[in-house]
C-alpha cells in the first residue's frame, strides 16, 4: 500500500460528503497526490480499488486536468501565467529569464529535484501580472528579481 | 497582491475591512438578515418572483435571468434537488469570483441560502477552480462558521428548513466552468459537457434537478432580498440592472478591479478608472468581457458597458473582464495567445471543436512566422464558420469569436505580415 492510513481516512472524509462516492474522486486524488508528490500507476491503483473503479477510468481523470501529476516532478512545481493578459505584461520574458535562471526549460526539472517549471494557462490574477504559483501559493506583481528571490527561496 | 476593488458598491464596499470576513463582522453590517426575511416572511414563489422582476442576469458569462433559471427547479417530487455555484473562474480576464470569496464568502453563501430557500434545494456544491486554495480555504471557513452558527444544517431560522453546502475543489480544466462540464466533473469524471436536453433543472448534479448559478449572481441576492426589486432596478441601464465587478488588466496605469454599474461606458472604465495607458500611449484594442469575447478597436470604446450595447458592437459583456491593448501591440501575437489557449482547452470531445481549434491555431503562428498567404485570412473564417453554433457546447464558439473579431477590425496587422513575411510590430509583447 501507498497510500497512508491518515490519507485514507481522508478519502473517506471526502466520500462521505457526496450522494455518490465518484463524486469524491478528484478531492480523493488531490489528497494522494499531497502526501506522494504525484499520482503514480501504484497509488492510481489503489484509487481506483477505493472507488470501485477500473485503474483506466481514474487514469483518464487524471490525465485530464492539469494539476494532476502522473510522472515525478521537483519537490516544488511553480507556473508562470502566460496566458494574453499577463503576456502583454511581460510575463513570457519574465519564464525565459527564470528558464536561464535555473538552467532548464519549461517542463523540465532542476537536475537537483528541487524545482519543476512549467507555464500555466490563466489563473485568475489578471490584474496583477506577471505572476507564478508555487504549489497552492500565487505571487502577484512580479518583476524578475523579485521572481528569481522567491525561487532562490524554495528548498 | 490582491487588492480590494479601486471602486466599490453594495457587494464589495466592506471588503476593506476584514472583520467582513467573519461571521460576526458580517452579521454586524447586516448579513443573514435578508435571508432570515426570505425563510421566516417570503413563500419560496415570491421569492423567485422577487429576483425575476429585479431582472439580475447571471454574472458568470451568459448573462441568463437568474429568477427565470431558478423557476425551472421542480417543485413537486421527492428526489433531491441541488445548487451549484459555480466559482471554476477560469474565463481569461476574468478575477472577480476570487475577491468574493475570499473577501465576501458570508455574502455569497446567504445568496445560496435565499436561493436554497427559493428553489427548494437540498445542498449546495461550490466548485471552486483548483487553483484557488485560498479562496477556497477562505469559503470553507465561512461555511463552518455558518453551521456552528445553525446558519447551515438543519432548522435554520426555526422554519424546519435544511441545507447543507459542500465545497468542492477542482483540478485544473477551463470547460469545468461550462455547466455541464462542470456536473460531470462534480460527479469524479472527465469534464466533458453534457448534450442538452436534458436542462440541469431536470437532470443536474448525480442526476438531480440543480440550479447552477455563478458566484457573483448569488452575491447581488441579499441585497435584492433586502432592498427590493425597484431599488436593484434602478442601479445600472433598464435592461442591464445592477452593478457588476469589472477585471481591468493589460496596457493601464492602474489594473484590478472596479465595481461599477453595468452600463458604464467602456472608454470611462478604461481611462478614467483605470487611468490609461502608461507612458502617453494610445490605445489600439480592448477585450471587453473575458477572451472569449471579441474585440473592439480603440474608436470603439464609447460603448456602455451592457449586452444590449455591446451586441451592437459584434461583441458581449461575458464575465466583464476588460483587457486592454497599447498600440505597440501585434494582433497576429494576440491570436496566437488566444488561439493556443483554446486548443490547449478543448475537452476534445467533439470533432468541430478539438480538429477547429488546433487548425487556428496553426494558421495564425504560420502568418505570425512571416509564412501565412493572403488565402489563409479566409481560410481562419472559414474554419470559425465550421466551427460556430456546431458543438455539443458554446466552447467551440468561443474559440472561434475572438478570431473572427481579430480578423474584423484588424485584418490589415494581418495582410501585413503576409505582404512582410515577418511581424511588422518588433515592439509588441513577446511570444
Amino acid at each position: 500500500m501507498v497510500i497512508s492510513q491518515e490519507a485514507r481516512a481522508a478519502i473517506d472524509g471526502e466520500i462521505a460528503r457526496y450522494p455518490r462516492k465518484r463524486g469524491a474522486l478528484l478531492p480523493a486524488l488531490h489528497v494522494v497526490q499531497n502526501e506522494l508528490g504525484h499520482l503514480s500507476p501504484e497509488a492510481t491503483r489503489e484509487v481506483a480499488e477505493i472507488f470501485e473503479l477500473e485503474p483506466v477510468e481514474v487514469m483518464e481523470v487524471i490525465s485530464f486536468y492539469n494539476m494532476f501529476h502522473a510522472k515525478p516532478g521537483g519537490r516544488h512545481h511553480v507556473y508562470v501565467c502566460t496566458n494574453l493578459p499577463c503576456s502583454l505584461r511581460g510575463a513570457r520574458d519574465l519564464l525565459r529569464s527564470l528558464e536561464a535562471h535555473l538552467g532548464i526549460e519549461a517542463g523540465e526539472t532542476t537536475s537537483d529535484g528541487r524545482i519543476t517549471l512549467g507555464h500555466e494557462e490563466c489563473l485568475g490574477a489578471c490584474g496583477y501580472a506577471p505572476m507564478l504559483r508555487v504549489g497552492e501559493t500565487y505571487h502577484e506583481d512580479l518583476d524578475e528579481t523579485r521572481a528569481k528571490e522567491i525561487l532562490d527561496a524554495l528548498e | 497582491m490582491l487588492t480590494v476593488p479601486y471602486t466599490t458598491g453594495y457587494l464589495t464596499e466592506h471588503f476593506a475591512d476584514d472583520a467582513f470576513t467573519t461571521l460576526a463582522g458580517y452579521r454586524a453590517r447586516g448579513g443573514y438578515e435578508a435571508a432570515k426575511k426570505a425563510v421566516t416572511e417570503m413563500a419560496p414563489a415570491d421569492v423567485i418572483a422577487l429576483v425575476k422582476d429585479s431582472g439580475l442576469q447571471g454574472r458568470g458569462g451568459a448573462g441568463f435571468s437568474t429568477g427565470l433559471k431558478w423557476s425551472f427547479m421542480p417543485t413537486e417530487g421527492d428526489a433531491p434537488k441541488y445548487l451549484v455555484c459555480n466559482a471554476d473562474e477560469s474565463e481569461p480576464g476574468s478575477f472577480k469570483d476570487r475577491i468574493l470569496l475570499e473577501r465576501g464568502a458570508h455574502q455569497m453563501l446567504e445568496g445560496i441560502l435565499i436561493a436554497a430557500w427559493a428553489t427548494g434545494a437540498d445542498a449546495t456544491f461550490v466548485y471552486v477552480r483548483g487553483e484557488y486554495a485560498f479562496p477556497a480555504e477562505q469559503l470553507s471557513r465561512a461555511v463552518a462558521e455558518a453551521y456552528e452558527a445553525g446558519l447551515l444544517g438543519e432548522n435554520i431560522f426555526g422554519k424546519g428548513f435544511e441545507h447543507d453546502v459542500i465545497v468542492h475543489r477542482g483540478a485544473g480544466a477551463y470547460i469545468c466552468g461550462e455547466e455541464t462540464g462542470l456536473l460531470e466533473s462534480l460527479e469524479g469524471k472527465k469534464g466533458q459537457p453534457r448534450k442538452k436536453p436534458p436542462f440541469p433543472a431536470q437532470f443536474g448534479a448525480f442526476g438531480m434537478p440543480t440550479t447552477v448559478n455563478n458566484v457573483e449572481t448569488f452575491s447581488h441576492v441579499p441585497h435584492i432580498v433586502r432592498n427590493g426589486a425597484e431599488w436593484f432596478k434602478g442601479i445600472g441601464t433598464e435592461k442591464s440592472p445592477g452593478n457588476t465587478v469589472f477585471g481591468v488588466s493589460g496596457h493601464v496605469v492602474r489594473p484590478g478591479l472596479y465595481e461599477l454599474p453595468l452600463g458604464t461606458p467602456l472608454d470611462e472604465i478604461v481611462f478614467e478608472h483605470a487611468q490609461g495607458v502608461p507612458d502617453g500611449r494610445k490605445v489600439k484594442g480592448v477585450i471587453p468581457g473575458g477572451m472569449s469575447m471579441p474585440i473592439l478597436p480603440a474608436g470603439m470604446l464609447d460603448v456602455p458597458m451592457a449586452n444590449e450595447h455591446l451586441r451592437e458592437r459584434k461583441t458581449m459583456l461575458g464575465t466583464g473582464g476588460i483587457m486592454v491593448m497599447d498600440e505597440r501591440t501585434c494582433m497576429v501575437r494576440t491570436a496566437c495567445v488566444i488561439t493556443y489557449f483554446f486548443r490547449d482547452e478543448s475537452c476534445g470531445q467533439c470533432t468541430q471543436c478539438r480538429e477547429g481549434t488546433g487548425w487556428l491555431n496553426k494558421i495564425v503562428e504560420r502568418i505570425e512566422r512571416g509564412a501565412g498567404s493572403e488565402s489563409d485570412l479566409d481560410l481562419l473564417l472559414d474554419v470559425c464558420g465550421k466551427m460556430e453554433a456546431k458543438t455539443i457546447c458554446a466552447f467551440a464558439d468561443a474559440a472561434a469569436w475572438p478570431v473572427q473579431g481579430l480578423l474584423r477590425h484588424f485584418r490589415e496587422d494581418f495582410e501585413e505580415h503576409v505582404r512582410q513575411k515577418k511581424c511588422p510590430f518588433p515592439e509588441s509583447f513577446e511570444l
